[in-house]
């Protein structure tokens, strides 16, 4: 291989990232030592198994994603603003549409959801951490490294073109030659490992180590929510794997399954891939639900309305979710009788969605409804989430699909729900739980500007691509004729983006605000909350609860405050020493060695490969002769931290 | 900003953008789902409009509850004494919100149903008359329209006669494409070793734009076609004319045309690839796969420069004998 084909040459966008990137790691090097910050970065964070840390670093890697996917979303938006434009040729703007998606939905919404998962969910249910906290920091190495791994493409040997979908036969050794589909394989594969794990981890917290007296049915809406979207994690995820698997094979050692040639039949991957496909969007937009729960709730001062009914309604959505898939590709030539049946599966996930909206609602009617930043993001959700809804459902007419499907319609459709949906809702968790995080409140002044312009934002750029796809806009069209009659809505489309852009600033300068001059949350309980995690100090002491809480009933940290108020008796808190699980490197080092193999593989260097996935075995076969189950923390430190509280 | 301010703003924001949706439904030509130029299109136009209404009645309900929740309930200096009750639910508003969209969705999964399964036959309007059959190749990155009954093949163009069902072939040769005429109908898949088949039909005269609309790499963009449509009369004399005068398709013309790259040219050739090859037919596509050596890029400035029709070519190549 030539110097530059394994480096990205001749686009001057390029040399800059180059010489951005190679920047940054000298800045960061030079942090470190200058600090000499370098042993607090191993221990502290490195090999970290704390579910709270490891809920930080994944919401800090997916911030950074969404400031990449939204680059590559602004130049496309660039290139697209007027006609004939050639500010990105084919394949350039090929590639970037192709890890926008790719990266917003794997590397950006999936981290910032399971970064969130980890941060609330063990306080949420009373206990100390997640089932197998060593097991999570593998989940978040394995992501970043996968992540990592993906994103190097556009510089050294040139990144996937052909969709986040990755249809074949385009997507083939015989059509797309090159790294750029391999590094596709590769990433999502180990970061589907991350995935996979961590959905193993919080069925078996959130069934096994609940704070006693905390029934299932008594359990906080968002843990609820990380349940069911972890049971679907477990359904979907292995698919992809395979799906990935089967497509390495054919494009590195010349199998046949999706190929044009040798009996290869090009249209199960696009099956496979959306047997995934499809709960996999359901994973990202459960969490997104529960979030909701939890701050209308907290914020209109009532209990969530239909607990019950919102319970099953969200069962009912993820056994839908699985019955769904083939609505993405009505056109494929299935005949009447499929699309007719997953034409009416699709339309019966908007009842269960439907009974969701009204219960919000119903949550808000009779409330005190405070409009904090967080507020705010949950409440632009429900008439903004509605449209996206009713053009899914407009979506799942099969006949009528057959004009929609590939165009900006469904382009608007999904870009309503995944952002108004997962992206305030991660929005409004971040708002939510940063006081629970890092002991400080974020800005509501910066919050609320953030909110306006990306909301406004959001509306200019996608609702005039709904027209665009009843004008017959195709998506992933780099370009297009003046005489389409589409420009205008195009400058008008990226107006918004820019918009949008804009807000992602302002969460930026909230954050560096905020980190020196925020407001300080004494109380651990700014919000005047309902749930557990309000009980403990802010930031959460490192252990979580000093004494496991005894719940009585559904909010128990409201019922407590009351029980408080109405004088009841506490007892004097008895400590004993609590058990914590020790630190470990090996998650993060493991997660190198998948890297090098995942490199070597996309590189079809098999020596490299070899060499990576020897190391993966080793760091497994030493794990299992660990024998470091872990500390106690002795009772004087806990008397200390809580008697800090004060 | 006070709270009030602040929710009539959030909600007028939403509703603004909404409007000027509205406004611009359907006004104009340029809503090629909303003018449909024949039977096919007729029936999805329709199927859409009839999911508009549901779609508008829910998001109005909605909307309107949500302004007067947050308007009623919103946190005021002068209420903030007052603590929320402690409503666990209510079983009829359950009832209620679940049973109304099950109606909803039996009101639109009927038509759909009916209309997924007309659109497998050609147009109901037609039923006494004898379909054309059209193959349509796609190619990397052009259209092949081959007439396998009238003996002739058109490169990037499409001719047909108006009231007349099309009985679309869609095969590839290469990428998944589809085929997708929205002045006339839905799309359908191209795919290499497959035949499907996509019934349509124009009833109207005039030149209607068709593409491919499922990705297919560097030249997607370009690989569009024309359809146009005429009375019967002037269709069947085009074809006569056609088989008389077009060049003869070589196999040697026709591997060029199918070489990976964007072709923009309009052709017309007398006989068609079908003598020798038929890409629909499974394991035939194998020997005819064009290499693809990295293409490279698509420049606008290489597809601008003008496209030719091959007919004028090969005539002034006769004058010269």
């Amino acid at each position: 291989m030539k110097w530059d084909e394994f480096f990205v040459t001749g686009e001057p966008l390029i040399y800059m990232a180059d010489a951005a990137i190679v920047l940054t790691i000298i800045g960061i090097v030079f942090v470190l030592t200058y600090f000499k910050k370098w042993k607090w970065l191993w221990k502290e964070w490195l090999t970290t198994v704390d579910h709270k840390k490891i809920g930080i670093m994944y919401i800090i890697s997916a911030v950074l994603m969404l400031f990449r996917g939204g680059v590559d979303a602004l130049l496309m938006r660039a290139q697209l603003t007027v006609p004939n434009n050639t500010f990105l040729d084919s394949q350039h703007y090929n590639e970037i549409f192709t890890t926008h998606g790719t990266i917003m939905i794997l590397f950006m919404a999936m981290p910032f959801i399971f970064g969130i998962m980890n941060i609330a969910v063990p306080l949420q249910i009373g206990a100390r951490d997640v089932a197998f906290p060593y097991l999570n920091a593998l989940s978040f190495w394995t992501f970043f490294f996968g992540a990592l791994l993906f994103n190097i493409s556009f510089v050294i040997g040139g990144s996937p073109d052909a969709g986040w979908t990755a249809y074949m036969p385009l997507a083939g050794n015989e059509l797309s030659p090159g790294p750029g589909q391999n590094y596709y394989l590769l990433g999502l594969q180990i970061s589907g490992i991350g995935s996979l794990i961590s959905g193993i981890n919080f069925i078996v917290t959130i069934l096994k180590m609940r704070a006693p007296g905390m029934t299932l049915m008594r359990m906080p809406m968002f843990t609820w929510a990380t349940l069911i979207t972890s049971i679907l994690v477990v359904f979907a995820f292995p698919v992809l794997t395979v799906a990935l698997a089967l497509m390495t094979l054919d494009r590195i050692f010349g199998t046949h399954f999706f190929t044009l040639s040798g009996d290869g039949v090009p249209m199960h991957w696009a099956n496979l891939f959306w047997i995934w496909g499809h709960p996999e969007v359901y994973i990202a937009i459960l969490p997104a639900f529960g979030v909701f729960s939890e701050v209308v709730s907290t914020f209109a001062r009532k209990r969530l309305f239909g607990y019950t009914a919102m319970v099953w309604s969200m069962v009912a959505i993820s056994v839908l979710s699985m019955l769904v898939w083939v609505h993405h590709f009505f056109t494929m030539g299935s005949g009447a009788p499929v699309n007719a049946f997953f034409s009416v599966s699709t339309m019966a996930i908007a009842i269960p969605t439907g009974v969701k909206i009204f219960n919000w609602l119903f949550t808000l009617y009779k409330g005190r409804i405070k409009f904090t930043s967080a507020m705010l993001w949950s409440l632009a959700f429900i008439p903004t989430f509605v449209i996206g809804g009713v053009t899914g459902v407009m979506l799942s007419m099969a006949a009528a699909d057959y004009q929609y499907h590939n165009t900006y319609f469904l382009v608007a459709h999904f870009h309503n729900t995944l952002i108004c949906g997962t992206v305030f809702a991660v929005f409004a968790a971040l708002h939510y739980w940063y006081p629970k995080m890092f002991g400080v409140i974020l800005n509501e002044k910066l919050g609320k500007i953030t909110f306006w312009f990306f909301v406004l934002g959001f509306n200019v750029c996608f609702l005039p691509q709904y027209v665009l796809g009843f004008m017959g806009m195709p998506r992933r069209i780099y370009t297009y004729p003046a005489d389409a009659g589409w420009t205008e809505l195009n400058v008008i489309s990226t107006i918004g983006a820019v918009m949008m852009g804009i807000g992602f600033i302002f969460l930026c300068i909230n954050v560096v605000y905020t980190y020196f001059k925020g407001e300080r949350d004494l109380t651990g309980d700014p919000w005047d909350g309902r749930t557990l995690e309000w009980s403990i100090p802010s930031p959460a002491p490192h252990y979580n609860f000093a004494v496991t809480p005894q719940v009585k009933g559904l909010d128990a940290w409201w019922m407590m405050k009351k029980e408080r108020k109405e004088g009841k008796e506490e007892e004097e808190p008895e400590y004993k020493p609590i058990h914590m699980p020790s630190n470990s490197g090996r998650p993060f080092i493991m997660s190198i060695f998948f890297f090098i193999a995942g490199f070597g593989l996309v590189f079809e260097w098999m020596p490299v490969a070899i060499i990576g996935l020897i190391g993966v075995i080793i760091c497994m076969i030493l794990r299992s002769f660990e024998y470091d189950d872990g500390y106690y923390v002795p009772v004087e430190e806990i008397k200390q931290t809580e008697a800090g509280r004060e | 900003m006070p709270a009030q301010q602040q929710k009539w703003l959030n909600l007028f924001m939403k509703v603004l953008p909404l409007s000027l949706l509205f406004l611009l439904t359907g006004c104009s030509e340029r809503f090629v789902l909303l003018n449909p130029k024949g039977p096919v299109a007729e029936v999805q136009k329709d199927l859409i409009l009839w999911s508009i209404w549901f779609m508008l009645f829910i998001i109005v309900v909605i909307f309107v509850l949500f302004a007067i929740i947050l308007w009623k309930y919103r946190e005021r200096p002068e209420n903030l004494d007052y603590e929320p009750p402690d409503q666990h639910g209510n079983t009829l508003l359950e009832i209620i919100w679940t049973a109304i969209p099950v109606l909803i969705v039996i009101a639109l999964a009927i038509p759909t149903v009916k209309a997924t399964f007309e659109l497998e036959k050609p147009p109901k309007e037609s039923r006494g008359v004898e379909p054309i059959v059209i193959h349509a190749t796609a190619a990397d990155w052009k259209w092949i329209f081959s007439y396998p009954e009238e003996n002739i093949e058109t490169v990037n163009y499409v001719n047909i006669p108006k009231d007349v069902p099309v009985e679309f072939k869609l095969t590839a040769v290469g990428g998944m494409s589809a085929l997708w005429i929205p002045e006339l109908g839905g799309q359908k898949y191209n795919m290499a070793g497959m035949g499907m088949t996509l019934y349509l039909q124009a009833d109207h005269v005039g030149t209607f734009k068709g593409r491919n609309s499922n990705f297919t790499g560097e030249g997607f963009a370009h690989q569009t076609f024309d359809v146009n449509a005429m009375e019967k009369e002037d269709f069947y004399k085009w074809v006569k004319e056609t088989q008389a005068s077009a060049p003869l398709l070589t196999k040697k013309q026709f591997n060029e045309i199918i070489q990976v790259g964007v072709l923009k040219d309009k052709l017309t050739f007398s006989g068609t690839h079908l003598a020798w090859v038929d890409f629909a037919k499974p394991g035939e596509h194998l020997d005819n796969i064009p290499a693809k050596e990295k293409h490279g890029t698509i420049k606008l400035e290489e597809v601008e420069s003008d496209h030719h029709d091959n007919r004028e070519h090969e005539s002034h190549q006769h004058e010269g004998h």
